[in-house]
């Protein structure tokens, strides 16, 4: 974390001028300028700032979007405030261009009770960002019991997970399903055989031969998927997979989605653009679970990012204290921030290359997990919230942990050379620039 | 670094190795108890070549000892040519010997009193004397040459240079000077 | 003659050049161990801490024996009596000894990479005594003085490492070095104790010993351990002996010329019959002694010779 201050400004009119507009639900690809009043998009077209009383922002050489969500972050918000508060959270997604998060339950204590989304509520609230507080499945994430989801939800929990860890018993993970279908909340699971996984840190493949580290073999994560998927299918109720990252998952999820099976994915933006060879280096930054994998899986999953197979990127942004990773491998902990590299690295090494279309990165983080946790669309059009994410293709950057929001600094592209990164963020009523 | 004069050529330089080795009899009065030990690289090029004439002069073999002592100087850190060690080879124990340690150019005493210290290692000599080709001044220890082939007063950013055959297909005796 | 690295954490990238400046230099020094006086003052005034997280008799006297013939001053330190059951971490236990000023540290650790995380932390130059599974470089340097010493060359050579290679530090260490010498590498273990796409490293990979024995000049026998069992790696160490052990009869079945090597310490009657072990075709008491030269050349070379300073060479 560094001094600056990471603050909005309230604005109840904005005026957009001179953006390129691009949006993949109305098939909107053009240049104009918006208006929004009252936390609405009033007026989109040639619009004379003269007529205006409110904030004008000149958007030449920038794409206006549909807010982004990021549907997979950790806030540690309540028990481990030194890492990220939900506050700290929140500006590192402001200033990584989202207008929403979910956090997930795995805090301390643990959200499994209605009382602790109201906590959440509370620590959000006045926020430029919205947060989407994700419950657990089972009372504790031990994996057992389920927790009280109905009452969670309306509070608002807008989905319910047990990640940092998987729900083992298939048994248990029917039945949330079940449960979930009824309250029309998406049920997450971090897919993974614990067995498997053993004492693993790293993929295991030629990487983990050369280093010597206990590996994480694939199917560790692909058993499981394969099991969710199976009990979609049987149970005709819908389930989301968290960070995917293996091929073998990717191959499932086409499987299952081409027989009509109600399964979502996501996969994050190190899988993407990163690989287990990485972990040679030996810094600590490259950890995290799943780990990073062979360059067939990340090819497997730029694929499938693509074609819509993984209909979500997210960052499980996790953020840990210096003193958690400043180690070596084996004491390190697992995880790596995420929300202020995001857009970045996606606009820079996928778009760029014309390996992902704008229009796909935009369905991928603005309207899929919206879809996902059935909370209302948001549109480049008239009447509709204004929620807006402001990208800027062209600026040069290079990543620096320790300038960002978040107060953790772990993130595994330190010194990544950048074109393209938000540009800003409208939601609310509030206004936030990148500079 | 670049040649400024040549001091010797290979008919000096024999002449006065054979001068050396005369000198070397005459103070032993002979052989006996008589080892010749030359320093690496090149002082035991010359040390072999003293044995070979000793054994035409007087007939007897002088035992020839090899000296590196590389893992004994104190400018640790600064080397020039190598940090190669290479093989000490002392063939016999030189307790109670008369050692006659031999090196090609004498300048600092500092080589000379890192050969001390190995020696040491292997016995105990009766006496230890040293022979130089060459003696450029500028001592920084209290060492002195028993037996000196030439003396040639130089400046500091001069250098003298042995060259010898079997090492630099060549014998001669140069003076250079070390770039600014 | 000046090594090209700072520290010695692996053999991996290590180039041949370099292989070769050791091990001359270790030659060298196994000479001076034989002198009446095995001693000699180059190391006088420079500290070595001896940084043992596990366990290990023999590396750390065979690293003190080198130390100590140098004339370097040596701490021991190792977590069974230190601040590291309090919960210190690797870096500040480090730091706490460098702020006593020392100029090497051998580490031996159980996690890959704490080498090369030590070196970013300390000024001092880092030799690795075993990260893990990952890399033992004085080990295989060791084992590389012995088969040159041995055989004359390593260029060429057909050496098979045989035994559990997935845990194997040693294994690593060879296999980067060998190959960067020219030999041909192969391994030969129960197929639960061979790495993962473990060929890709340029070696070939032997099911079943009696191919290894075919083919090999020399045999670098591991020990197999008992806690291994436990991960149904491999039923019994009996079992084990049947399939992979050296013993008397299978020598018979390798090449006349065969040499056998061992990093010790030895299961004898498991991986290693005492016939072989004992025998003339094994250079394990060599090897041994090759360690400590080996280290000595290490710590000589990693301190000095870097930088060559023209005028100098007449004194």
């Amino acid at each position: 974390m560094n001094s600056k201050i990471f603050k909005a400004e309230a604005a109840d009119c904005i005026l957009l001028k001179g953006g390129r507009l691009v949006d993949p639900q109305t098939g909107t690809d053009e240049k104009a300028d918006l208006l929004i009043e009252s936390g609405k998009i009033t007026k989109i077209g040639k619009i004379d700032e003269k007529t205006i009383e409110g904030r004008v922002v000149d958007c030449k050489g920038k794409i206006i979007a549909p807010g982004f969500i990021d549907m997979h972050v950790h806030l540690r918000e309540p028990g481990e405030e030194h890492k990220e508060t939900i506050e700290s959270g929140c500006n590192a997604a402001m200033n990584g261009g989202f207008t929403g998060v979910a956090p997930m339950p795995n805090t301390t204590p643990v959200t499994d009770q209605r009382n602790h989304v109201t906590f959440i509520n509370r620590q959000a609230k006045g926020h430029l960002v919205d947060v989407y507080p994700i419950g657990a499945i089972t009372k504790g994430l031990k994996g057992e019991e389920l927790a009280e989801m109905g009452e969670m939800k309306v509070e608002g929990a807008v989905a319910f997970s047990d990640d940092g860890r998987p729900v083992e018993s298939g048994q248990v993970m029917r039945r949330a399903m079940e449960y979930g279908n009824m309250l029309g909340a998406a049920i997450i699971n971090h897919a993974e055989d614990l067995a498997i996984t053993g004492a693993g840190v790293m993929n295991e493949s030629f990487s983990s031969t050369e280093t010597g580290f206990r590996g994480i073999p694939s199917v560790s994560e692909s058993a499981m998927v394969a099991r969710d998927v199976l009990l979609a299918e049987f149970t005709r109720c819908p389930v989301h997979i968290a960070h995917v990252s293996t091929k073998e998952s990717v191959r499932l999820i086409r499987d299952a989605k081409s027989r009509n099976v109600k399964v979502t994915a996501e996969t994050c933006p190190h899988y993407l653009t990163m690989t287990d060879k990485a972990v040679k280096t030996f810094n600590t930054n490259t950890k995290m679970k799943p780990p990073l994998r062979t360059e067939e899986d990340r090819l497997a999953l730029i694929e499938a990012v693509a074609d819509g197979t993984i209909d979500a990127i997210a960052t499980d942004h996790a953020p840990h204290h210096e003193d958690d990773k400043d180690n070596d491998y084996h004491s390190a902990a697992f995880g790596v921030i995420g929300l202020e590299t995001a857009v970045g690295v996606v606009l820079d090494r996928l778009v760029q290359s014309g390996q992902l279309t704008l229009e796909t990165m935009i369905e991928r983080f603005a309207v899929a997990p919206r879809r996902i946790f059935h909370l209302p669309e948001v549109k480049l059009e008239t009447g509709s919230e204004a929620s807006l994410t402001l990208l800027d293709t062209e600026k040069k950057w290079t990543v620096k942990g320790r300038e960002f929001a978040s107060l953790s600094f772990n993130t595994p592209f330190e010194g990544w050379a950048l074109t393209g990164g938000p540009a800003g963020v409208i939601n609310k009523g509030q206004l936030y620039l990148n500079d | 670094m670049k040649t400024k004069a040549e001091l010797m050529d290979a008919q000096a330089v024999n002449r006065t190795l054979l001068r050396l080795t005369h000198e070397v009899l005459e103070k032993h009065h002979g052989t006996k108890d008589l080892v010749i030990i030359g320093i690496r690289n090149r002082g035991d090029c010359l040390a072999k070549r003293m044995i070979h004439f000793i054994k035409e002069i007087e007939g007897t073999e002088v035992p020839l000892g090899i000296l590196d002592i590389t893992l004994y100087r104190d400018d640790f850190q600064r080397f020039s040519e190598s940090a190669m060690v290479q093989e000490t080879i002392i063939p016999i124990d030189i307790t109670n010997k008369k050692v006659v340690l031999v090196d090609d150019v004498l300048y600092t005493g500092r080589t000379i009193r890192a050969a001390l210290d190995a020696l040491i290692d292997f016995g105990r000599p009766a006496m230890i004397q040293l022979a130089v080709f060459v003696d450029r001044g500028h001592r920084e220890l209290p060492i002195k040459a028993d037996y000196v082939g030439k003396n040639v007063p130089t400046a500091d950013n001069e250098q003298v240079k042995v060259h010898v055959k079997e090492v630099d297909n060549e014998d001669s005796v140069v003076l250079v000077e070390l770039k600014k | 003659m000046q090594l090209s690295i700072r520290h010695l954490l692996g053999l991996d990238g290590v180039s041949e050049q370099d292989i070769t400046t050791i091990l001359d230099a270790a030659d060298a020094m196994k000479k001076v161990l034989q002198r009446p006086i095995p001693k000699v003052p180059t190391l006088k005034g420079k500290t070595v801490v001896n940084l043992f997280y596990e366990n290990s008799t023999r590396t750390r006297i065979s690293f003190e024996l080198a130390e100590k013939r140098l004339s370097a001053d040596t701490v021991n330190f190792s977590t069974s009596t230190s601040s590291v059951k309090k919960g210190e971490t690797l870096k500040d236990t480090i730091k706490n000894i460098e702020a006593m000023r020392i100029d090497y540290v051998v580490m031996r650790h159980g996690v890959p990479g704490s080498s090369h995380y030590l070196a970013n932390c300390v000024d001092a130059s880092v030799v690795n005594a075993g990260d893990g599974p990952h890399e033992h470089p004085t080990q295989a340097l060791l084992d590389m003085m012995t088969i040159r010493e041995k055989r004359g060359t390593l260029k060429g050579l057909k050496v098979c490492l045989v035994g559990d290679i997935t845990h194997s530090r040693v294994s690593r260490s060879n296999v980067y070095g060998l190959l960067a010498c020219g030999a041909e590498v192969g391994v030969c273990g129960p197929a639960t104790l061979i790495p993962y796409d473990m060929q890709d490293m340029g070696i070939t990979v032997y099911p079943h010993i009696e191919d290894a024995l075919a083919e090999s000049d020399v045999l670098n026998v591991l020990r197999i351990q008992l806690e291994r069992q436990k991960g149904a790696l491999f039923p019994t160490l009996r079992e084990y002996r049947n399939l992979f052990g050296i013993t008397e009869a299978r020598l018979e079945k390798a090449k006349s010329d065969v040499t056998i090597l061992h990093p010790g310490p030895m299961n004898r009657g498991v991986e290693i019959d005492s016939e072989v072990a004992d025998g003339p075709q094994a250079v394990i008491l060599d090897q041994v002694t090759n360690g400590v030269a080996v280290r000595m050349a290490i710590l000589y070379l990693l301190a000095g010779g870097r930088s060559s300073f023209e005028g100098v060479d007449n004194e």
